[in-house]
């Protein structure tokens, strides 16, 4: 039997990527070991080695081709003793099979692997951008983040970027690419490994009146960093009398990826949340993710904006306008219905609308609020939704103690209890640290069938 | 405050750069080196004022000829030197069979050590059971040259049903109380003041233990790593804290740790404990130092730094390309060598091994590590086959399983 090569997943999150060269041509005798092929992805390029021996015997997938997805078959082996006739039929038994990504699965449309075409847009109603900013582009969360570092980046000589490898590598995540070029090394800053020392150094820079974006690999190593943002970012406004603030942005990914475990996938908005002096941002879209940027840097208090990994390779559309900004406080009502509530930040939205049209599948139609900002919380909206629906499933990925759910549910008992026809119900992730095993990462994070099971619930179905 | 004039120049940014980018032609021939052997061996209990300058420099024993010379060598006896060199061969073995199985997707993530096996395995065999360390994420040569079962690293790997940590942790995230490993904690520098920790409680309960701490250069930025320092000098903890300084920090240089302070070893001095530097491609100096460090510590002497100077062959892990921050030509021309290929010459020049015996050799091992390989895929990979049980996921949050956990496990119905 032939071999099939596949095309590799080079990382956790990795669902596509680009056949940049092949170094072997038919024919050729290869070892283990030997580097078949170059591939490209979002984040680096790579090798790809064989692991059996034998003769590459065809090329299913021609170098130059963007966009193949992983476990798509790129090649066929010959072993000891098989010719060419071997290939009868090679390469086409296996359909791409899903890509190794639990994520990809469980996020709704556009999943990432998806071209950008299969956008969810049809689901997005008429909001105020919509109206104001017709003109719009496809751009991925990631491409919409560096746009909005960069375009604000050019107005203002006292914004920076500082982060581990956001200059020279263009980010872990990609996030900040091509800014070193344009910017130069005085304005994005390759740091020394410590979130506790280049934290503190931040929020020193914007006591001094600078603008510094600070990028954390993931905010579960800004846990060291902490006391700087709490303790100082936060509070130092308050406690000089009003004389020196802190214009800070920390910034990056946030929550569970995939297949990084406990110490890797934790969501921190309700930590941030509690502490007054500070604004916490949590987009969903490209959309929300270039327009909320643009106005957390340009927000003279510090802003925590919480990204999502498993959302930077998503497409949305996006204002083309350079003034298109979203205003912090506001919260987006991403689909309409008049039988049960669905508030959802960050991931959890497209999880809620997919779970929508599960539920209107069965006549329930669900109106799905995409908070955007969590501090301050959009109460108005949700309160509004309610005197509508009379029904609230809050959703989010972190614990559910004490948690943004119980926030928002407390609320709702203050402003809205007259209108509530049944007891607020939380969508929380379960309450042990993430698992790394695929089946058990899958258990521990919501899923939309939660989200449904919770809106049938309270609607007594 | 004065209104000085003499002073109002524009003030300007330092911001260091390796010495060769992707493009460039390394080329460390005016890098010094200094000859093997020729570094004095302090007694342990000498006065560390005496011997500042063993951080400066880089103690090797293997000389260019694959002989042991100087006042560091003669600590391996032939028989450990052979098991240095097939422990140093397995590790490199199972990395290059891992790091295929991850390209395969049957683990999402892996980390190799590449060029870096004589370190772990050579200090691995200067401890005591009972001793800990506290390791990165690159000191698998603990596990292997401690006897470990490789199996139940790759069941580990591959997160299947026989994980010993149940499917909770990434990859090559082991843990090993039994074997003197600590848990890996995936955050970097924690492992520091953590192994200062447990080698002062070691003192106060009267313990004969020492403990180990990890580290890499670009980690020693850290807080963590300047608190560890402190709390070791201050209180003499009995631990040994080892900075692997294999040159980079993913795509970052180890410049940009290291700012001016000459070396990483002298930031023990900062702190007043004494500090060695030790060409960690050498498995018969990284004995030599282990065991002089060890001794310290466990004679109550207090701590000691110790720097490996190493090179990091491969990629940080499975996810960057190293192609895209420095030349690919970068490791062949680093100056100190590879420590398999330079422990076999020592050993051909013995008399105790040959050419041949090394290809057999790699054979063997090549085909041990695929037979447990194998075997653990029998158990399962992330994708397919056995998975950990989903009753595990709700133990271990606590010590005894609180109601509401119970409730949750319930509901899941297992």
């Amino acid at each position: 039997m032939p071999i099939e090569i596949l095309m590799p997943a080079l990382s956790p999150t990795m669902t596509e990527g680009k056949l940049a060269s092949w170094q072997k041509k038919p024919g050729d005798q290869v070892s283990a070991g030997d580097v078949l092929a170059e591939i490209e992805t979002d984040k680096a390029t790579m090798e790809v080695e064989a692991v059996d021996e034998g003769v590459l015997g065809k090329i299913l997938i021609d170098e130059g081709t963007e966009n193949v997805a992983v476990n798509t078959p790129i090649a066929v082996l010959l072993e000891d003793g098989e010719d060419e006739s071997a290939l009868e039929g090679a390469g086409r038994s296996a359909a791409p099979a899903p890509a190794p990504v639990e994520g990809a699965k469980e996020t709704p449309a556009p999943a990432p692997a998806a071209p950008a075409a299969a956008a969810p847009l049809a689901t997005s109603p008429a909001s105020d951008e919509d109206k104001y900013f017709t003109e719009t582009k496809t751009q991925s969360v990631r491409e919409a983040l560096r746009d909005a570092m960069a375009e604000e980046m050019r107005g203002d000589g006292n914004i920076f970027v500082m982060g581990e490898e956001v200059a020279e590598y263009q980010g872990a995540y990609k996030v900040t690419q091509g800014l070193l070029d344009e910017f130069g090394d005085k304005r994005v800053i390759d740091t020394p490994i410590t979130e506790h020392g280049f934290t503190g150094l931040g929020v020193g820079a914007a006591f001094m009146n600078l603008k510094p974006i600070v990028e954390f690999m993931t905010f579960n190593f800004a846990m060291q960093a902490i006391d700087h943002i709490i303790n100082s970012a936060a509070k130092t406004l308050y406690m000089s009398g009003g004389q020196m603030g802190c214009p800070i942005v920390f910034r990056g990914p946030n929550g569970a990826a995939s297949r990084v475990a406990a110490q890797h996938s934790q969501c921190y908005a309700s930590w941030y949340a509690h502490c007054p002096g500070l604004k916490v941002v949590s987009p969903w879209s490209a959309s929300d993710a270039k327009g909320l940027l643009k106005s957390a840097i340009r927000d003279p208090n510090p802003v925590i904006f919480l990204e999502n990994e498993i959302l930077y390779g998503q497409s949305f559309e996006v204002p083309t306008d350079e003034d298109f900004t979203i205003p912090i406080g506001k919260a987006k009502i991403e689909r309409s219905g008049s039988d049960v509530t669905i508030v959802a930040l960050s991931i959890m939205v497209g999880k809620a609308l997919t779970a929508a049209e599960e539920l209107a599948k069965e006549g329930i139609e669900a109106e799905v609020i995409n908070l955007r900002s969590v501090r301050p919380l959009d109460t108005e909206t949700i309160v509004n939704s309610i005197k509508k629906t009379n029904r609230m499933v809050s959703v989010e990925e972190g614990w559910p103690f004490a948690g943004i759910g119980s926030e928002i549910a407390a609320q709702m008992m203050e402003h809205a209890f007259d209108y509530l026809d049944a007891p607020v119900a939380r969508v929380c992730g379960v309450d042990v640290p993430l698992p790394y095993a695929a089946n058990l990462e899958r258990m521990a994070l919501r899923q939309p069938e939660d989200i449904v099971e919770a809106a049938k619930a309270v609607c007594y179905r | 405050m004065t209104t000085d004039p003499a002073h109002t120049s524009p003030l300007s940014l330092t911001v260091p750069e390796p010495e060769f980018r992707p493009g460039d032609k390394p080329d460390y021939s005016t890098t010094p080196i200094p000859r093997a052997g020729t570094v004095r061996r302090p007694e342990v209990d000498e006065d560390p004022e005496q011997f500042r300058e063993l951080a400066y420099t880089i103690i090797r024993v293997l000389n260019r000829k694959g002989e042991a010379v100087g006042p560091w060598a003669g600590l391996v006896d032939d028989e450990m030197a052979l098991t240095g060199l097939k422990d140093m061969m397995k590790v490199r073995a199972f990395d290059a069979r891992m790091l295929m199985a991850q390209r395969q997707g049957k683990t999402s993530f892996y980390m190799q050590c590449l060029g870096e096996e004589a370190i772990a395995c050579a200090f691995e065999k200067a401890l005591r059971p009972g001793d800990m360390n506290f390791p990165t994420y690159r000191q698998q040569g603990l596990l292997i040259s401690g006897g470990y079962p490789i199996v139940d690293m790759m069941n580990q790997i591959y997160s299947n049903e026989r994980d010993p940590l149940n499917g909770r942790q990434l990859p090559i995230m082991y843990s090993s109380k039994e074997h003197g490993f600590f848990s890996i904690s995936g955050n970097l520098g924690t492992q520091y003041p953590q192994a200062v920790g447990w080698a002062m409680a070691s003192a106060i309960s009267g313990d004969t233990k020492v403990a180990a701490g990890w580290i890499g250069d670009g980690s020693t930025a850290e807080s963590d790593f300047h608190a560890a320092l402190v709390f070791a000098s201050t209180y003499k903890a009995p631990v040994v804290l080892n900075i692997v300084n294999n040159q980079w920090a993913i795509s970052t240089f180890q410049g940009i740790a290291k700012g001016g302070s000459g070396t990483f070893a002298a930031r023990g001095h900062g702190f007043g404990i004494p500090a060695l530097r030790v060409d960690g491609n050498d498995y018969l100096a990284v004995y030599a130092v282990a065991k002089w460090a060890v001794e310290r510590a466990r004679r109550n002497l207090g701590p000691t730094v110790v720097e490996y100077v190493t090179y990091r062959v491969g990629g940080h892990s499975t996810s960057d390309d190293p192609a895209a921050y420095r030349p690919k030509e970068e490791s062949d021309v680093w100056p100190l060598g590879d420590p398999i290929e330079r422990l076999k010459n020592y050993l051909v020049g013995r008399g105790l091994w040959s050419e041949d015996r090394h290809t057999q050799y790699k054979a063997e091992v090549e085909a041990e590590i695929l037979a447990a390989q194998k075997e653990a895929e029998e158990h399962g990979t992330l994708h397919a086959g056995g998975k950990p049980s989903v009753r595990d996921m709700f133990e271990g949050v606590y010590k005894e399983m609180p109601p509401h956990l119970r409730r949750q496990r319930q509901r899941a119905g297992v």
